[in-house]
C-alpha cells in the first residue's frame, strides 16, 4: 500500500496569487525514504504542510495509507503523519525534554503508563535518553531537533516529514539528524519524507525528488538524479560535495568512475593514481 | 547565551523542595492568614519559628533569604516612621504639634515591621523552593474545580508554561537585536530618559514581530502534534502527595490553630 499519495494537488496562498503547488502528483511507498530537494520557493515546505492538514489543498486529493485527508479524519491523519519543523526553538512546548516529548501523547488522551512507555521508546530511538530531565532551551541545535523528532515519535506515526529540519543546524547537528532519521527508517520501518536543500542529505534516501515551482521536475535514485548536474543547476541546485570533487578530479584528467560514496571515491583515487 | 535561570528558584534537593507544589501554595496561604490573624508578638513568634525551621530545612542560604528584605526596606521604613509618629498612645515620650512618640506607637510599629518581614520572607520561600514549572502545575491542579464553571484552567496553565519557556529565548533575542542595533550605531546608554526610551523602540518592534512569528510556528507545531485543547487530554505527570506533605499539612494547621488560640484568649494582644 502507498503510504502517501497526492493526486493533482494544487495550492496557492491567497495574498500571493499564482500556485505554490501546481498540479502535483506524488506517491510514496510504505517504508520508503524519500528526499525532496528544491530551491527556496519551490513549494517543498508547502508540501509538508499539506500532507498533515496544516494547509488545505485548493484542488486534488491527498491520501495517507489509503485514507483521504479531510476535516473529519484530520486527527487520525496527524497521528500518522508527524512533521518536524525548521526552527528547533519554536516547536518545543514544555521547559523539560520529558514533558515536551509527552505533549503529543497527552494530546491524544493516552493513559499515563502508555505515555511513559512511549517517552522511553521515543528517547531511545533518537538516542537522547540521557537528556530526559534536561531543560530544552539549554541543548544544542542538533539535540533540540532530536527532541522535536522524539516528540513526534511519541505519537507513533507511520510517516515522518522533516521540513528543512536541518537548515538551522551546524554540520554536526545535520549529520546527527540525518543519522537518526535513517535509523528510524531502517529499524522502525517509518516512511520518511526528508525535505532539504542540502544535496548531501539526499544521498541516504531510496529516492530523490526535485521540486521547482510547485511540481516535481526530476526523480529517481539519488545517483540517477545527481548524474544530471546540468539539469540540477537550472533549478538552482548542485551536486553533493563528493560529486563535485569527482567532477573536478575528472577535469584534472583522472579516470574516476561516478560514485557518491566516500570510501569508494578513496579507492577510485588510489586506483587511478597507482 | 545569557544566564537562562530566571526567577529565584534555588535548585537543590531538600525536604521543602520535594514537597508537592499544591501543598506549598496552600501552606503559604494558610501561613499568610496566620500572620494577619496574629495580634501579639507571641503569634508572630510562632510564625517566625516555623519559618526559620522551613528555611533551615530548605537548604537555601539564610543570607540569601534575608537579602529579600532589602527590596522592601523603603516600605518598612515608611511604615515604621508613620506609625511611630502618628500612633496615639498613653505613655508619651515626646510630642510636637500633631506628632508624638509613644510607647505603644513604638511597640506597634515594631509589630508591623515584623509582620512585613515575615510576609515577604515566607512568600519568597515558595519561589526559592518551587520551580516555575512546578508552580504552574500546582496552580493548574488547584484551579481544577473551576472547570465546572467552564473556566479554561488547562489553557491558562499552558499559556503560563509556554510564556515561562519562551522567556530565556526572547531574552536571548533581545540581546541579539540590541547588538545588531548597536553595530549600526544605536546608542542605548546615553541621553535623558525620553531619549533612552525612544532608543528602545527599534529593539521592541523586531522583537514583537519575531515573537509573533514564533507564536505562529509554535501553533503549527502544536497542531501537528494533535493539540486540540484540554478536553480529551491526559496528563503524564501526576502530582502526588507524600508523607512530607502530610507533615507540612500538620505544621500549617498547627500554626493557624496556635495563632487563632492566642487571639481568642487574648494572650499578649497589643
Amino acid at each position: 500500500m502507498n503510504a502517501l499519495e497526492l493526486k493533482g494537488v494544487s495550492f496557492s496562498y491567497e495574498e500571493e496569487g499564482g500556485f505554490r503547488i501546481d498540479n502535483l502528483n506524488l506517491t510514496v511507498g510504505e517504508g520508503e525514504f524519500v528526499a525532496v530537494l528544491g530551491h527556496n520557493g519551490s513549494g517543498k515546505s508547502t508540501l509538508a504542510r499539506l500532507c498533515n492538514g496544516l494547509l488545505e489543498a485548493d484542488a486534488g486529493e491527498i491520501s495517507v495509507f489509503g485514507v483521504p485527508l479531510d476535516s473529519k479524519n484530520l486527527f487520525e491523519i496527524r497521528k500518522n503523519v508527524g512533521v518536524v519543523f525548521q526552527n528547533p526553538d519554536n516547536q518545543t512546548v514544555a521547559t523539560y525534554v520529558e514533558d515536551d516529548v509527552a505533549f503529543g501523547a497527552e494530546n491524544i488522551g493516552l493513559p499515563r503508563e502508555e505515555i511513559g512507555k512511549r517517552i522511553d521508546f521515543a528517547l531511545k530511538a533518537t538516542g537522547i535518553e540521557q537528556l530526559r530531565h534536561s531543560t530544552a532551551a539549554r541543548l544544542s541545535g542538533g539535540q533540540k531537533q532530536r527532541v522535536a523528532i522524539a516528540g513526534v515519535l511519541a505519537l507513533k506515526p507511520k510517516i515522518i516529514i522533516l521540513d528543512e529540519s536541518t537548515a538551522m543546524l551546524d554540520p554536526r547537528g545535520r549529520r546527527e539528524i540525518v543519522e537518526v532519521v535513517n535509523k528510524l527508517n531502517k529499524e522502525e520501518g517509518i516512511t520518511v519524507l526528508l525535505i532539504t536543500h542540502f544535496p548531501e542529505e539526499a544521498l541516504m534516501a531510496d529516492r530523490a525528488i526535485v521540486m521547482n515551482r510547485g511540481t516535481v521536475v526530476m526523480q529517481g535514485t539519488p545517483r540517477e538524479v545527481f548524474a544530471r548536474q546540468e539539469e540540477l543547476l537550472t533549478y538552482n541546485l548542485d551536486l553533493p560535495r563528493i560529486g563535485i570533487i569527482c567532477n573536478r578530479l575528472r577535469a584534472l584528467g583522472l579516470n574516476i568512475a561516478d560514485t557518491m560514496d566516500e570510501d569508494e571515491l578513496v579507492k577510485e583515487i588510489v586506483r587511478c593514481v597507482s | 547565551m545569557k544566564d537562562v535561570s530566571f526567577g529565584q528558584y534555588y535548585p537543590v534537593s531538600s525536604f521543602v523542595h520535594r514537597m508537592d507544589p499544591r501543598l506549598k501554595i496552600l501552606f503559604l496561604i494558610a501561613f499568610i492568614t496566620a500572620i494577619f490573624l496574629a495580634t501579639s508578638f507571641y503569634g508572630l513568634a510562632i510564625c517566625a519559628g516555623v519559618l526559620l525551621l522551613i528555611i533551615l530545612l530548605s537548604r537555601v542560604p539564610v543570607g540569601k533569604v534575608f537579602r529579600e528584605i532589602r527590596g522592601i526596606l523603603f516600605i518598612v521604613i515608611l511604615t515604621s516612621v508613620l506609625n511611630i509618629f502618628f500612633y496615639r498612645g498613653e505613655t508619651e515620650y515626646w510630642s510636637w504639634k500633631f506628632l508624638s512618640i509613644t510607647r505603644e506607637g513604638l511597640i506597634f510599629s515594631a509589630f508591623l515591621v515584623c509582620r512585613l518581614i515575615l510576609l515577604v520572607t515566607c512568600s519568597s520561600m515558595l519561589t526559592y523552593t518551587t520551580s516555575p514549572v512546578e508552580l504552574t502545575d500546582g496552580i493548574e491542579s488547584l484551579l481544577t474545580p473551576l472547570k465546572w464553571i467552564r473556566f479554561p484552567v488547562h489553557e491558562l496553565a499552558l499559556i503560563m508554561s509556554i510564556a515561562l519557556r519562551f522567556i530565556p529565548i526572547l531574552m536571548d533575542e533581545t540581546e541579539r537585536i540590541k547588538n545588531a542595533q548597536k553595530a549600526r550605531g544605536a546608542d542605548f546608554e546615553s541621553g535623558g530618559l525620553i531619549k533612552r526610551i525612544r532608543a528602545i523602540v527599534p529593539v521592541l518592534i523586531p522583537l514583537l514581530l519575531s515573537a509573533l512569528r514564533r507564536a505562529e510556528e509554535l501553533g503549527d507545531a502544536m497542531d501537528a502534534r494533535c493539540y486540540s485543547g484540554g478536553r480529551k487530554r491526559t496528563k503524564y505527570k501526576k502530582l502526588r502527595l507524600t508523607w512530607r506533605d502530610f507533615v507540612g499539612f500538620l505544621v500549617g494547621a498547627a500554626v493557624v490553630t496556635g495563632v487563632v488560640l492566642l487571639r481568642v484568649y487574648g494572650v499578649g494582644t497589643l
